[in-house]
């Protein structure tokens, strides 16, 4: 196939189980891909209001025009109506799925409707087979992909996105997860699969895009002088030697690491010594993978051993380990061990839930049950108590099962679960979405309000903060700067590159790789004023669906802990809300 | 002295896949369809990778099957090379080799098998794979 074709959008119905490809040149041209088309799609195929596991919801996944033809490029961005927010889901993943879907031969896949009975999608060459998934429908993430990867082809070159027993049952921050150890995590894509009655999708790159003679030269320099940066920035130190665990240590250090709810933003120094990247490297490192195409591994895996049963029963699980994983299911339930850590990372991947979510919401319940706004007849037995391993297990499972009311309403997520019980100040959600890692700051919690993901890869709050320690700043200044990256991040994210080689893809890099490819005409400032208008379209998506700068809730609890900035007060964060809406102009 | 290529240490591969999508591209190709090294897991990730590609046997059965000398074992001693005038594209050569290193390009009804030119091994930035020299009987 030819550059050009990846232009061509899939779109697959699973109600009437029919599909067409559609050349949306119209799209790619103007928005690149990824994050850009995806909210247009988006715009396109979800109506106002819908109920977002409802059959109207769709699910968008979008590559982009660096997708498999350049180093790092290597992530996909998932768009659809996020169940736990009510408003924008955009989640993005890595591991083979944006290699598969480009070399399949899309730019983008729109999946619409709703199946009568479980089924999964095998697109293959150019069909797509609408498979029976009823005998795996209720499998964990981990046993579906072994069973998926023997029955279809294309062993090594595909992805097979499917959720675990989260997604089928609608828990509302639930992921799905691709390659066993990848997740589009956030805002509950897998409940989205869930309520279409999709378990999976495998997608084999079984085809290739041919570079144009006469650009042959001109590719290859681009793409060597891609690779060349990749391989010698601190990118690949940072990444590939520790991970993205190798902060942990300094940030608690600085103070800025949430603790048990955030009753504190620093753990005592054997804790972050247990919990740092060169603890979880020495011992239980077992192997760095990378995403198809990215020279940097930045991915962990540890390998734990445990006796699970008397008489030398014992097993060995592989568990994929993060920053931001090691914060919400370690230092946020007050685990004293990386082991019980690795053990609640792994139930929550088996299950396939959002870990960020899980950690927050299972945090604010030990807060409400030590306070006693719940019971044991709410917890179904369960005293939630910080460090306790098999409390969490237990309740991870529980969440899924939903024996009970209280677990329906910890499904919904925290900001839902606080309005029902009360504990709404320490109920650490921003927009709806459980808080990212950071307490560093006015800056980070400003990304998390405003950020259009309420990620904190949004804007990079947390990074901000870190800058600015010791300087003087004004709100207005740190408002514009947060403002301006987010908007500039919507071309990595429309390229669609990885944001851990972004320093990588300057504009001048990024006009070069896609002259070579025969995109010519982009300048600084086309990208740039690209940027603003998606961040822009990805905003009125978010007002459009109710979200309201006026009406954001702040938990108090973050007022109450000082940052290394010192206490946040609600009035500064309010009136950098309040300055934020005026340079949006809202 | 005539090159071969090498897995020098498999436990060092992060499964990016950069030899594959170099590969490709000495035929200005984005994709697998016309590569001659592939790396798959060995059985789930966790378990590590397996990198299939011509290993330059010194007796190639694949080069003993072709029915019109298209693949001969090189002069050098070890590994083969690929007149693909004289190929008809029978498939036998994939058949012959056990480490499943000839590939088929189906596009052009011909096997694709290892060139040992080094190209893969330029862009494998964690030492997996290398370029030595060919010990065999010359």
């Amino acid at each position: 196939m030819k550059v050009e074709d990846m232009n061509n959008v899939l779109y697959i119905d699973l109600t009437k189980k029919g599909i067409r490809t559609e050349s949306r040149r119209d799209l790619f041209d103007k928005y690149l891909g990824g994050s850009g088309v995806g909210i247009k799609l988006l715009e396109e195929e979800c109506p106002p209001g819908i109920d977002p596991l409802g059959a109207s919801n769709p699910i968008i996944l979008a590559v982009g025009p660096l997708t498999a033809l350049y180093p790092s490029a290597s992530k996909t961005v998932a768009m659809f109506k996020s169940p736990l927010t009510g408003n924008l889901g955009e989640s993005h993943c890595g591991g083979r799925s944006a290699m598969a879907i480009k070399l399949a031969g899309y730019g983008a896949i729109v999946i619409t409707g709703s199946s009568d009975l479980p089924l999964y999608l095998a697109i293959e060459g150019d069909e797509v087979k609408f498979r029976d998934a009823s005998s795996v429908w209720n499998m964990d993430a981990v046993t579906v992909g072994r069973v998926l990867r023997e029955v279809e082809p294309g062993a090594g070159v595909r992805t097979i996105i499917r959720t675990g027993t989260a997604g089928p049952k609608m828990v509302r921050y639930a992921c799905a997860v691709s390659e066993t150890y990848r997740h589009f995590g956030r805002l509950g894509l897998g409940a989205v699969m869930g309520s279409k009655k999709l378990k999976a999708l495998v997608i084999t790159a079984d085809k290739s895009v041919e570079i144009a003679k006469q650009k042959r030269k001109e590719y290859k320099r681009a793409y060597d002088v891609i690779q060349n940066i990749v391989v010698k920035t601190d990118a690949m130190e940072k990444y590939h030697d520790l991970g993205t665990p190798g902060k942990i240590y300094n940030l608690n250090k600085l103070g800025g690491m949430a603790c048990k709810n955030l009753e504190s933003a620093r753990a005592p120094e054997e804790i972050a010594r247990e919990f740092s990247g060169e603890q979880i490297a020495e011992r239980y490192l077992s192997r760095r993978i990378s995403c198809a195409h990215c020279p940097v591994g930045c991915v962990h895996l540890a390998a734990l051993r445990e006796l699970y049963e008397p008489g030398y029963y014992f097993k060995t699980v592989t568990v994929p380990y993060d920053n931001e994983t090691i914060y919400s299911l370690g230092f946020m339930l007050g685990m004293q061990k990386a082991e019980d850590y690795l053990l609640l990372n792994d139930r929550v991947d088996f299950v396939g839930m959002d870990a960020i979510s899980t950690g927050v919401i299972l945090a604010w319940a030990t807060e409400a049950y030590a306070k006693g706004l719940i019971t044991k007849q709410h917890t179904d037995g369960l005293e939630f108590n910080w460090g306790d391993v098999q409390v969490y297990l237990e309740a991870i499972n529980k969440i899924v099962e939903m024996p009970n009311e209280f677990y329906q309403n910890l499904a919904k997520g925290v900001e839902h679960a606080s309005s029902v019980y009360g504990g709404q100040d320490y109920a650490l959600a921003f927009g709806g979405n459980e808080m990212p890692e950071y307490h560093t700051g006015l800056a980070c919690y400003m990304n998390n309000l405003t950020g259009a993901r309420h990620s904190h890869l949004d804007s990079a709050g947390y990074d901000l903060d870190q800058k600015l320690m010791g300087k003087d700043f004004t709100i207005e200044g740190v408002v514009s700067a947060l403002l301006k990256e987010e908007q500039w991040r919507q071309i990595p994210s429309s390229l669609v590159v990885c944001f851990f080689a972004r320093k990588v893809f300057t504009p001048e890099i990024v006009i070069q790789a896609l002259d070579a490819i025969g995109l010519e005409g982009w300048t600084t400032e086309k990208l740039e004023d690209l940027g603003r208008e998606i961040h822009r379209a990805k905003m009125n998506f978010k007002f459009r669906e109710g979200y309201d700068l006026a009406k954001l809730r702040i938990p108090k609890r973050i007022f109450e802990v000082p940052t290394p900035h010192g206490y946040l007060k609600e009035a500064d964060l309010r009136k950098a809300i309040d300055i934020y809406g005026e340079m949006i102009g809202v | 002295m005539a090159k071969k290529l090498a897995v020098l240490d498999v436990n060092k591969c992060i499964g990016c896949m950069e030899c594959m999508f170099a590969c490709s591209r000495r035929v200005g190709r984005v994709g697998f369809d016309k590569s001659a090294i592939k790396v798959r897991s060995a059985g789930g990730i966790e378990r590590g990778f397996v990198i299939v590609v011509c290993r330059a046997c010194e007796n190639p059965p694949c080069a003993k099957v072709c029915p019109t000398e298209a693949l001969r074992a090189r002069k050098e001693g070890g590994g083969v090379i690929l007149n693909e005038n004289k190929c008809i594209g029978c498939g036998f050569c994939v058949q012959a080799c056990i480490l499943g290193a000839i590939f088929w390009d189906s596009e052009r009804d011909k096997p694709v098998v290892c060139k040992y030119c080094g190209d893969c091994v330029d862009y494998c930035v964690h030492d997996v794979i290398g370029l030595v020299d060919v010990k065999g009987e010359v």
